[in-house]
């Protein structure tokens, strides 16, 4: 069987089973967020945490919980992180310096997972299974509440509340992460990853020489790094490590698991609206992002359209042999169109093209498909961007979804725009004009200077993989970074639940001929349209001095 | 017109939002955040990892465990993971960025038109082909460049296959024989189409070595 025919089989099986899993996954969220009833283990949960499940929550309440909450799980995480080498199975870890374990703090709680550490060289098993691999759920938790949120303030009339944040984010984390991250992480046991409490072991090698061999509880947090689209790798070469993603069938496992919740979701927002084309024009286009980005990055890289590549005969550097060219191209389109960050092998040696489209991919905001939730509350926000832009071609007051979109909601729209590519353009001026900055660049000249967007952009839009040869260790790029990530991830949710409280405070606008059908390929090409746009007039100075002007030399 | 007070007239602003202070609404939300965060800890952070273990040591212990190879009772590494060979009479890994440090898993991260990524892979190129007595054109991509984990436990078939003569020439073993060896150790692809086709390098010079004692 040749390389092609076995990738684009790859691609038909993953592409067969998320058709299977969308329709029972979609609508058990949606009965699972929707449903009045508690489970016999949930009760007791409540009870010892003082809420009352049945209360609903106001808007205000509802950000306030999720603010509330994230900010208890950064000060834990960053004790964990600080003093790790007090607890169990710490694997004679010394305690993350402040910086260090601000950043990762930060960076976990806001479902980023960006590292500027590397595992088993760094952590204790205490501190990354208590630690980072909680908050990979409850961080993935967080998001699709939110986005449930932002569809039930289309859903409801004449309200101010939107749910229990607390209801939800139990909810999503026992019901749905628990379970499926569970019967995952047993798979990828099967396969072969890695998942023991036995203590380093250094073994004398077949030529005489030495090698630890450190193993640890890392198929655990590897099912919930991917299906949380979290990313933080347990050892520092992620995905591509061995003991990670030991052979082909983890490696589509690690993908199928990444993209499963953020496609399932727009069935979810199909059955939650009662409106399932609607869910289906999300999905398409989504689809039709990602599978433009997956079409550029496998050309670029099985055809080695690059210098090095050119010179080796094939782009295999930073890839591993299990892999190859297809798989990788694939592994890295599925983690940066949603913000995993997730890597199974090294975006930085990639081509110009295949890197520089999945770098796009981030850009675009994270709507293809998008982290678990934020790639749904992102994609609603563009939309009605695009009825807005409709809107204003007709000189009708633009509506989505039975709800008028007036200043106010514009206003969070517009809000919510601006705030990440301000962050990634703000962060990567501040960082050029640092003499320093031109010392962390692991790469000379256009190529450096992409190492630096792509670690703003990443941070910013959550996503959490790198152009890794950068040194982001200096307290300088430690607090950028953390703000980027923690301001990209936290003001876009306020806005989006100040918008879902608008929304949700309306009553219902009857549809007439004049409103602009939102279920159809025609707006779910505009709504490409509008998102190419965006980031086009956005990025492009960026992308141009970077990608584009490495791959033109 | 009454000014001191805020009637819900307008659909925009919300009765609710005046009614807590901030500073109280947040705390008590944080308050109730730690609580479930902590209980959430025990089942996320305890139970489920543990659960997972427990799983795989009864389902695929040797799997769970990392895969340990012996030769005569000594463990020599991990079938997972590639190690450096340089003997003549062993198969080559390919390059890495961590030299196979089982503690320093890591790519080298240099970019497509990196002048020291390309003067590095017309290096390996000449000292390949004149190690393997080859036409420097016939030298695998994979043995040119670093893996992605600088782990990497497999060559290409090709980079396999170059290496037979030398190895079966060192060893004094018939250089048919040697690739016999070689396929017996070829992973294929996962279910016939998932990934690519690799030779395991450690278990591949056990073979060898193995083959020679015998």
């Amino acid at each position: 069987m040749s390389d092609a025919v076995a990738g684009v089989l790859s691609l038909l099986a993953l592409v067969g089973l998320l058709a299977l899993a969308y329709r029972p996954l979609g609508d058990f969220i949606a009965g699972t967020l929707e449903s009045p009833r508690h489970s016999r283990l949930e009760r007791p949960l409540y009870r010892l945490a003082g809420v009352n499940p049945d209360a609903a929550q106001s808007t205000r309440s509802y950000a306030l919980a999720v603010v509330g909450f994230s900010v208890v799980s950064l000060a834990l995480l960053f004790l964990l992180l600080v003093l790790q080498s007090f607890l169990p199975y710490a694997r004679g870890q010394a305690g993350m310096p402040w910086d260090m374990a601000l950043n990762t703090a930060v960076s976990f709680v806001t479902n980023t997972n960006w590292q500027s550490y590397a595992g088993e060289s760094t952590l204790g098993w205490t501190a990354q299974a208590a630690g980072l691999a909680v908050q990979n759920f409850v961080s993935a938790a967080v998001g699709i509440s939110v986005a449930v949120a932002l569809i039930r303030g289309f859903t409801r009339n004449r309200t101010d509340q939107l749910g229990n944040f607390w209801v939800d984010l139990v909810r999503v984390t026992l019901r749905v992460l628990l379970p499926i991250a569970f019967v995952g992480a047993v798979l990828l046991v099967v396969a072969g990853t890695v998942q023991s409490f036995s203590s380093d072991q250094v073994v004398d090698t077949l030529t005489g020489g030495q090698q630890t061999i450190t193993t640890g509880p890392a198929a655990s947090q590897e099912a919930i790094k991917e299906l949380g689209t979290n990313g933080g790798g347990f050892y520092n070469a992620n995905s591509a490590h061995p003991f990670e993603n030991p052979n082909g069938f983890s490696n589509l496992l690690e993908i199928f698991l990444i993209l499963l919740i953020p496609v399932a979701l727009t069935r979810t927002l199909g059955t939650m609206l009662g409106n399932r084309r609607q869910g289906y024009a999300v999905l398409g286009a989504m689809t039709a992002l990602i599978v433009t980005s997956l079409a550029i990055t496998t050309w670029a890289e099985v055809g080695a359209h690059g210098q090095a590549a050119q010179a080796a005969g094939a782009a295999m550097e930073g890839k591993e042999t299990r892999f190859g060219e297809w798989a990788s191209a694939l592994f890295a389109t599925a983690t940066t169109g949603t913000s995993t960050g997730a890597v199974n092998s090294a975006h930085d040696s990639f081509t110009p093209a295949g890197g520089g489209a999945v770098l796009v991919n981030m850009m675009l905001g994270e709507v293809s498909p998008g982290g678990v939730g934020a790639g749904i509350y992102g994609i609603l926000v563009m939309a009605i961007l695009a009825v807005f832009v409709a809107g204003l071609m007709v000189g009708r007051t633009p509506e989505l979804l039975g709800k008028k979109i007036r200043s106010t909601e514009m206003r969070y729209v517009a809000l919510y725009t601006l705030t990440t590519p301000a962050l990634v353009l703000v962060g990567v001026g501040i960082a050029i004009a640092l003499p320093s900055t031109a010392d962390a660049m692991g790469n000379p000249g256009g190529h450096g200077f992409t190492e630096v967007v792509y670690a703003f952009t990443s941070a910013a839009n959550n996503n959490g993989s790198a152009f890794g040869g950068i040194t982001v260790t200096s307290t300088f790029f430690q607090l950028m970074l953390a703000g980027a990530m923690l301001l990209g991830r936290f003001v876009p949710i306020l806005f989006v639940l100040a918008l879902a409280g608008s929304l949700a405070r309306q009553g219902k606008v009857p549809a007439t001929t004049g409103t602009l059908p939102t279920h159809t390929p025609l707006f779910a090409g505009l709504l490409v349209g509008v998102i190419l746009v965006m980031t086009g007039l956005t990025y492009f100075p960026a992308l141009a001095l970077g990608p584009i002007a490495e791959a033109l030399a | 017109m009454n000014t001191t007070t805020s009637a819900p007239t307008d659909h925009d602003s919300s009765p609710v939002l005046s009614r807590t202070p901030f500073a109280t609404g947040l705390l008590r939300q944080t308050a109730t955040g730690l609580r479930i965060l902590l209980v959430l800890t025990v089942i996320l952070g305890i139970g489920y990892p543990a659960a997972v273990w427990a799983v795989g040591q009864v389902v695929a212990a040797d799997r769970a465990n990392g895969q340990i190879v012996e030769v005569d009772g000594q463990p020599v590494g991990s079938a997972l993971l590639g190690q450096t060979f340089d003997d003549p009479g062993l198969f080559h890994t390919r390059p890495s960025a961590a030299e196979y440090d089982g503690l320093a898993s890591a790519a080298s991260n240099l970019g497509p038109s990196n002048p020291d990524l390309l003067a590095a892979i017309e290096e390996r190129r000449a000292a390949v082909a004149e190690e393997e007595g080859v036409d420097p054109t016939d030298v695998p991509a994979d043995a040119l460049t670093a893996s992605g984990s600088g782990l990497d436990p497999h060559i290409s078939p090709a980079y396999a296959d170059l290496q037979v003569a030398r190895v079966a020439r060192a060893q004094g073993l018939d250089p048919s024989a040697v690739r016999e060896l070689v396929a017996e150790h070829t992973d294929g692809r996962t279910l016939g189409f998932l990934g690519e086709e690799g030779v395991n390098v450690l278990l591949l010079n056990i073979a060898v070595l193995d083959a020679v004692q015998g």
